[in-house]
């Protein structure tokens, strides 16, 4: 053995450990500082993990784009939706006057909100776009109130992590992490356009998180849980979006 | 490894057609190891691109320019195929299976392995000299008169002389820049520009690409433009001698034996 492939092999071996615990140690400081993703175990966790991880480092505070009023789509786009379930035809009967949201989990006073006491919150605006997964996309006005106020009324825990939040249709669910959860323009949406919201946008009540895809914002919004691990949720991988196959988190 | 640099045959353009011929396991590698892994890797990552990017266009084969566009609103075009979503009119009576969820996982994952491979491949072109030496084309190169003979050659499919094997000619040298330098950086500029999360703390990459939907219509383009030049440089690969080129690409030895084909 040459001095030069020698020096190599030793400079290679250390170079590699150096590699593996770098990774070892960056792996930890991500687990510690919410930069894994809850469906980061599998094949394509290693770019699920490098996505939400460099996001939430580079996206933590920016706001969606907001458009002007000009840029509204003449007419939004109702996605196909299955026949509402009976629950919903009975509330919808009503007015959605009976319609509610309980909130529980990590919270000090776990509470149930109606549409009026949601209303009566001060009410925000914002235009931006709702943005689908298969590459179309519309604006719209959103009227609501920010989930902050509501989480503020409820009081989070230190300790919290994420919100999961819950559709009246079965298996309809989604969570968030504290970073969009508490993000400005994280609406309980119950107006679009200066009108109530249509049922086929997601009307009485729809969660709207613009800076992911639509999939994420969900429509018909009855309960929420605020947590420290979404692990004990479905089959444990954050929301029924990678149940069916697709990413929790969808900044892309 | 010590005594290659004596031996070695120069990578230069001007190299002389009568290069001593060496034995193969001495000579300086015609392509260095760290271009052969980061052009195969590159090569996996493109395919999986390549078809994850296809199966996501099914689920809406319409294009748009601007910032918005769906089912309501008049396309700019759309590509006459079937669509994973009955939301689509596609004209055709049927639905095709939904493949979405794991496109998209795959399309990501490998977007980030070929940029990491890429940021690598630059880095490390732009120290070695490899960008200099092996791909910046020579002044004399970009005359006219060089550059049309080296067309009409490839249009005649001249086969390449024995120094080809050893460098690249003039069109190799732009084709590959325009590759590394505009096209790979433009599709990752657009594929970027259609993140929700990326443009809002970067919102400038999109508005100047002229609103989301555009940024998508180009994302396609680039697209096209990269399977191209595919096509081209594997049917390239295959009129200069398959099996030496691929040997060369796969092991670094190439120009010593006769080709076969």
């Amino acid at each position: 053995m040459t001095d030069l492939s020698r020096r190599k092999l030793i400079i290679g071996g250390l170079a590699a450990t150096a590699g593996v615990s770098g990774l070892a140690v960056a792996a930890r400081l991500a687990q510690k500082y919410g930069l894994v993703p809850p469906d980061h175990s599998g094949i394509y966790g290693l770019g699920e993990t490098l996505t939400y991880a460099s996001q939430r480092l580079l996206t933590r505070h920016s706001l969606a784009r907001e458009f002007s009023r000009s840029q509204i789509s003449k007419r939004p786009l109702a996605n196909e939706l299955a026949p509402p379930n009976e629950a919903f035809k009975r509330l919808q009967a009503g007015g959605f006057a009976d319609w509610r949201l309980s909130v529980n989990g990590m919270v000090d006073r776990p509470g149930s909100f109606s549409l009026a006491q949601l209303k009566s919150y001060p009410s925000r605006s914002q235009i931006t776009m709702v943005q689908c997964e298969e590459g179309w996309s519309y604006i719209a006005e959103w009227i609501g109130v920010p989930l902050f106020h509501v989480l503020d009324a409820v009081g989070v825990q230190p300790q919290a992590r994420y919100v999961a939040y819950f559709s009246i249709e079965p298996d309809w669910w989604e969570s968030i992490d504290m970073a969009d959860a508490l993000h400005p323009q994280t609406f309980l949406t119950y107006g679009m356009n200066g009108d109530e919201l249509p049922v086929g946008n997601g009307g009485p009540l729809r969660l709207r998180v613009p800076r992911q895809l639509g999939y994420k914002s969900v429509k018909f919004i009855t309960h929420m849980t605020v947590t420290d691990s979404l692990k004990k949720f479905g089959k444990g991988l954050g929301s029924a979006a990678p149940e069916a196959g697709y990413a929790w988190y969808a900044g892309i | 490894m010590a005594t290659s640099k004596t031996v070695g045959v120069p990578l230069g353009a001007s190299l002389p057609s009568s290069a001593p011929a060496v034995p193969a396991t001495k000579v300086t590698p015609r392509h260095s190891a760290l271009v052969r892994v980061t052009h195969w890797i590159t090569t996996l990552c493109f395919f999986a691109l390549l078809v994850t990017g296809a199966e996501l266009v099914i689920s809406h084969p319409r294009f748009y320019w601007g910032e918005t566009g769906n089912v309501l609103t008049q396309p700019l075009f759309k590509i006459p195929i079937p669509s994973s979503r009955a939301l689509v009119p596609s004209g055709y009576g049927y639905v095709l299976p939904d493949e979405n969820g794991w496109s998209r996982y795959l399309h990501f994952q490998a977007a980030w392995i070929v940029i990491l491979t890429g940021l690598l491949y630059a880095i490390s072109g732009f120290f070695t000299g490899h960008f200099r030496k092996n791909l910046l084309p020579g002044k004399a190169d970009l005359s006219w008169r060089t550059l049309s003979t080296a067309i009409a050659g490839h249009l005649r499919f001249a086969r390449p002389s024995e120094t080809e094997a050893w460098s690249y000619n003039v069109l190799q040298r732009l084709s590959y820049l325009l590759v590394i330098f505009v096209l790979f950086p433009l599709v990752i500029w657009t594929g970027l520009a259609m993140s929700p999360a990326f443009v809002s703390a970067f919102p400038a990459t999109v508005n100047v690409l002229g609103g989301q939907q555009s940024a998508r219509t180009l994302h396609f383009f680039v697209s096209l433009a990269l399977v191209l030049f595919l096509l081209v440089h594997v049917a390239m690969v295959c009129l200069a001698g398959f099996r030496s080129r691929m040997r060369a690409m796969i092991t670094g030895r190439a120009g010593t034996q006769k080709e076969g084909a």
